[in-house]
């Protein structure tokens, strides 16, 4: 018997097998066609391909269809399909990525999110802000934030700032903020200035792949430039991608979130946290942070080490957490996400901190606070809600 | 077809621009350059052509620090040829002396069709395709937006103020200032660009001696100077912007 030979794989074909890498990836041939990852995603009701039915149109053989809808840019790499996945298929990574991957070299890039990438190929930030500025935040502040190459060639700690820490009005706060905190626990530290570029773990989520690797060497050159402990990070995108996917490119430097590493301080902590922050607070676990890493305590532990805060929970929370939206370029097509839903997951999620009870809804990662801010706007009943990263409401605390 | 277009760096807004000593230029090591807007655009209608048929796109430069990149990103998008042309170009360049570089290299290519961006925001004397198809003796329509090629001629769409479009018809070789592509430049993902730094061919040739004839000399640059007419708030943003509502109401505006 001849066995026949495939001489010419069909695009289906290639694009299944390139998804059945190890040490997960031949799970994918084990879905069961559940469709409990199609239920779970936030935006699963607006996909033509949601994480199912992508796997069923493989296996028809009918994958040109889904490369031919643009509604694969619904994902937000949220994770949460991947979370209640039975067989364990790698779908946010793995399938959807690389679904957006084949419709970026195709050409098919929603101009958002081209500005996007352009903007991290050509500055090495996501902003289009000059590179040369990255540590402009720094100036005129009281917390001393000393530089690698300038002030310091070694510390205990690389603080990682990261793009939206760096150039983001919202977001410089929670940077100075946890400048603030590390001062005061006398954390001998240095940043990196404008040796440091993105991430590009959202660029990589987003399909962008060569751009991922090409930040990530750029920052690898710029971490064997001095010596350190850890990297720690306010950011968990970064963190995920230097933890995660940098060790995969050969780059391997020990890195925390920035609430491991202060949860780990406590103690020393919680004798500086003297004035109360009254009122209800919810935390919303970041997808990059919860279920990307499984880190759900160490923020709240910081909560409640505040005086007079009253944690409370929403209704998805922890595993179950709602993605904010910005994840997987999420952040770069909002105008887009929005045509097609007319929605925005971070009004839902604001209208779930309201119902919980709670005043403030605390955060940890720089996408949200912007992001939340803005729902609040836009949601009647938010009005009054107070966004403050888990660092802002520390150093409230702390502030004489 | 034959389809040439020249394009030009400018600097990159996204620096500070900083004036040096002579008080009469940019301080070069300030800068950072980039590809024109425009001769992006310009490079994408020519590659749109060719997608259609219309034959092979050459992309010719100035070699200055920068240029390898918007080179090879044209490349990955669909350029056949990447011409760098080298010269003393370290004290910057007027489009006089560019347009004359340019007339008498991009002759030697027999062009049928000349694409370059109507304008840069760099441009003090003129932009630089008026000025080439003058030099090469072709005609040139400005600010299109639009391309499409017959046998010897071009139908293209020009852009008026006020929202006027005409659709005229160029004999060709012609040269065509575009304002914008048929459709916005293209996304080229890394991997695409860095396959293309393997393979594509960047050809050197000498540039011809720059000849500034014709365009005026700064002779001072200077940041926008404080008008006495001009008021500047001063303070923190809610006390700006409690001010402004002051002075709207104060003009009788609100
Ligand atoms: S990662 Fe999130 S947004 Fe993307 S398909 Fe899975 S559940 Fe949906
Ligand atoms: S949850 Fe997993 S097993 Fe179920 S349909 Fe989705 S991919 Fe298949």
């Amino acid at each position: 018997m001849t066995i026949p030979t495939i001489t010419n794989p069909s695009f289906n074909e290639t694009f299944y097998a390139s998804l059945q890498t190890p040490p997960t990836g031949e799970r994918v041939r084990t879905c069961l066609q559940c469709g409990m990852c199609s239920g779970v995603c936030p935006f699963g009701y607006v996909m033509d391909f949601p994480p199912g039915r992508m796997i069923a149109a493989l296996r028809s053989e009918i994958f040109d269809r889904v490369m031919k809808s643009d509604t694969v840019w619904m994902c937000v790499a949220c994770y949460a399909c991947t979370e209640v996945c039975p067989s364990g298929i790698p779908l946010t990574e793995k399938l959807m990525a690389r679904a957006k991957e084949e419709l970026i070299l195709s050409g098919a890039v929603p101009a958002e999110l081209q500005l996007a990438l352009e903007n991290s190929q050509r500055y090495g930030n996501v902003l289009g802000q000059s590179p040369r500025k990255r540590a402009d935040w720094t100036k005129g502040i009281q917390a001393t934030v000393p530089v690698f190459g300038k002030e310091k060639k070694s510390a205990e700690v690389l603080w990682y700032v990261g793009d939206y820490a760096s150039y983001h009005p919202r977001v410089q706060t929670t940077s100075r903020a946890f400048a603030q905190v590390l001062n005061a626990l006398g954390v001998d530290f240095a940043i990196l200035g404008s040796d440091e570029s993105g991430d590009g773990d959202s660029q990589r989520l987003a399909g962008e792949r060569g751009l991922f690797e090409v930040l990530a060497a750029k920052n690898a050159q710029a971490f064997r430039k001095y010596k350190f402990g850890e990297i720690i990070t306010t950011d968990p995108h970064a963190f995920n991608a230097i933890k995660n996917v940098y060790p995969t490119l050969g780059i391997s430097f020990p890195v925390r979130h920035y609430t491991q590493f202060l949860a780990e301080r406590l103690e020393q902590l919680k004798p500086l946290l003297k004035q109360p922050v009254n009122g209800k607070i919810t935390f919303h676990d970041p997808c990059y942070l919860g279920r990307a890493n499984n880190i759900y305590d160490e923020p709240r532990a910081l909560l409640q080490a505040i005086p007079g805060a009253e944690l409370v929970e929403m209704s998805h929370s922890g595993k179950t957490s709602l993605c904010c939206g910005g994840g997987g370029g999420g952040m770069w097509l909002e105008g887009f996400q929005w045509e097609k839903a007319h929605t925005r997951t971070s009004e839902w999620r604001v209208r779930e901190a309201i119902a919980s009870g709670a005043t403030t809804l605390a955060v940890a990662c720089p996408y949200e606070p912007p992001r939340f801010e803005d729902a609040v706007k836009t949601v009647r009943e938010a009005s009054g809600m107070e966004v403050r990263d888990v660092i802002e409401l520390l150093v409230e605390s702390m502030e004489q | 077809m034959n389809l040439v277009v020249p394009i030009k760096l400018v600097p990159d807004l996204v620096e500070e621009l900083v004036i040096d000593a002579s008080g009469a230029r940019l301080d070069p090591d300030a800068l950072r350059l980039k590809l024109n807007e425009f001769d992006d655009h310009a490079i994408e209608q020519a590659i749109l052509l060719k997608e259609k048929g219309a034959g092979q796109v050459t992309v010719v430069a100035p070699d200055i620090e920068g240029v390898d990149d918007a080179l090879f990103t044209a490349a990955a998008k669909g350029a056949d040829r990447l011409i760098k042309l080298t010269g003393n170009w370290n004290n910057g360049v007027n489009n006089h002396a560019l347009a004359r570089v340019f007339a008498n290299f991009v002759e030697t290519l027999r062009p049928e069709l000349i694409l370059t961006g109507v304008q840069a925001h760099n441009d003090l004397d003129g932009a630089v395709g008026p000025q080439l198809a003058e030099h090469l003796g072709m005609p040139y329509v400005g600010y299109v937006s639009g391309v499409v090629v017959f046998d010897n001629k071009a139908q293209v769409r020009k852009e008026f103020p006020g929202g006027l479009i005409a659709e005229m018809d160029v004999v060709l070789p012609a040269v065509l200032g575009i304002q914008a592509a048929e459709k916005p430049p293209r996304y080229v993902p890394i991997s695409k660009v860095r396959a293309t730094m393997k393979t594509a061919k960047l050809e050197t040739f000498p540039a011809a001696e720059l000849e500034t004839a014709g365009a005026p000399t700064t002779v001072r640059l200077f940041q926008p100077e404080t008008g006495a007419r001009a008021t500047m708030l001063a303070g923190d943003a809610d006390a700006v912007a409690t001010r402004l509502v002051e002075i709207f109401r104060e003009q009788g505006i609100l």
